[in-house]
């Protein structure tokens, strides 16, 4: 039976339920508390007290969501209001007023439990809020990933949310990792070369920032020539590259001969042997580049023999993989070669012009690449508006 | 090696090449391009093979094939051969044996 003394913890327990209430219109979901709702306070608080002591004294709902404005106390105070003394005392009703210690004692140890599970649940509460962080700024990464136009799956297929397949090894993580820090340096040197040449600089600084901007090239070079190892054809299809940049691809990278015909008219004053200088680069490389399509076309027919080579049909083609694989290995070769043909070009350019000229070439090139990258970001993101 | 000094003062421009290598194909084709009839040894057709791999990779090349004599003197194998004619050294080299 219910006491009149009694009343009191029970209108606790109602304001307890509208609290609840309250907080389930915002946005937090634990499913115990909406079923409660549907419950007498004297079910409720036994479920209450089930769950406590099941729970460790720890409240934990069976499906987690990410609370967003949350308030660890107000629920902490229910947890007191709902297991401080109230089944207990309905329990020992009789013993009251025969063992006033017993109860204080009992009262004691529900304070200390209560006070564990708060802090139990300030803690756990804390973590979720850092899980939401970081999980937001995942989702920034990828956002910002997805706009550089690297493959990020759509979310669909949840094993691989940032499109790296099965076939992708460690070691090409790692090189579209190194790129990334290969793409924001070189926006640093363009910056820097931007406001060097806008103002007044001497020669021995300039010349320092454009080794530096060829060292860079170099480096990718050799990115690409160990990734080459690991999957040439990654490095063939441009993966690691935007949309944009990967229209233009020629061998696993840039032609060299298209970029000097895309900068030629924005060299300023180009003395007439610097202009017939690269002129006569910008044809070598046509020639160059050339011979290493025809080269790669042969290398096309020849595989595709390889795996034709025997009876179609059979099933049974373990003989055409080993030649197959073996023609391949050329293709590494190639890959190189094109890396090759665009390292020389560069060295060449920084020989047929001055100190002066080759900042301004770098920072053009770099510019037009930053160009690229921009169209294919805005593409991408004209291409997601519904029509 | 005698077989092979004597291989590469056959003609102007000679490519030792396997039938399989590509790059070597396009080596031969960048010549061609330049008006250069270079002569082609497919070393994989020679029963001296390995001997012929051995001898070049003595003379420096780090691969046997494609490896290109201009004047019966080695030039070098594809990389070489493209540093050298984006320098713009590479056609007066071969001027004096042009079709």
């Amino acid at each position: 039976m219910i006491s009149a003394g009694k009343v009191h913890l029970f209108e606790d327990l109602l304001t307890q339920k509208t609290r609840r209430r309250n907080m389930n219109t915002t946005s937090t979901h634990f499913v115990p508390p909406r079923r409660f709702e549907i419950y007498e306070p004297l079910n409720q608080m036994s479920m209450w007290e089930e769950s406590f002591k099941n729970n460790g004294g720890m409240y934990t709902p069976s499906s987690i969501t990410i609370p967003t404005n949350e308030k660890p106390d107000s629920l902490s105070e229910d947890t007191s209001h709902g297991t401080e003394g109230t089944p207990h005392k309905f329990d020992q009703e009789a013993s009251t007023s025969r063992h006033p210690d017993k109860i204080q004692r009992r009262l004691a140890q529900n304070r200390e439990a209560a006070r564990k599970s708060r802090l139990r649940k300030k803690a756990y509460v804390q973590q979720l809020e850092t899980s939401r962080l970081k999980l937001i700024h995942l989702e920034q990464e990828l956002d910002r990933a997805r706009q550089q136009g690297f493959y990020v799956g759509n979310g669909v297929d949840s094993t691989n949310a940032l499109g790296f397949s099965d076939n992708m090894s460690s070691g090409i993580v790692a090189f579209e990792m190194e790129y990334g820090h290969w793409v924001e340096e070189q926006n640093r040197q363009i910056c820097e070369l931007r406001r060097v040449l806008h103002g007044q600089v001497n020669d021995i600084e300039l010349r320092s920032l454009v080794e530096n901007a060829m060292k860079h090239y170099f480096q990718l070079f050799r990115m690409k020539s160990t990734a080459a190892k690991i999957d040439v054809f990654y490095i063939m299809s441009g993966m690691w590259k935007t949309s944009a940049e990967r229209f233009f691809l020629w061998m696993g990278g840039f032609k060299p001969s298209d970029l000097l015909k895309v900068l030629l008219p924005h060299f300023d004053l180009l003395a007439n042997q610097q202009i017939l200088d690269v002129c006569n680069l910008r044809q070598s490389c046509q020639q160059a580049e050339d011979a290493l399509s025809q080269g790669m076309e042969k290398l096309q027919h020849t595989l595709a023999e390889s795996v034709a080579a025997g009876k179609l049909g059979e099933g049974s083609y373990i003989p055409q993989m080993t030649c197959a694989m073996e023609r391949l290995e050329a293709l590494v070769s190639f890959v190189n070669q094109a890396d090759h043909l665009r390292l020389e070009t560069l060295q060449q350019m920084h020989r047929i012009l001055t100190t002066r000229q080759a900042a301004r070439g770098l920072l053009s090139l770099g510019e037009y690449f930053q160009r690229l990258r921009a169209l294919s970001s805005s593409w991408a993101t004209r291409q997601r508006e519904p029509t | 090696m005698d077989k092979v000094m004597r291989l590469a003062s056959e003609k102007g421009v000679v490519i030792f090449s396997k039938s399989s290598c590509c790059l070597s194909y396009a080596v031969q084709v960048l010549f061609q391009d330049l008006g250069v009839n270079p002569k082609i040894h497919e070393i994989d057709k020679d029963p001296e093979c390995r001997e012929i791999e051995k001898a070049l990779m003595r003379l420096g090349c780090s691969k046997p094939v494609p490896a290109v004599f201009i004047g019966g003197k080695l030039v070098g194998s594809t990389n070489e051969v493209m540093s050298m004619h984006l320098s713009s050294s590479l056609v007066p080299l071969v001027k004096p044996y042009l079709c």
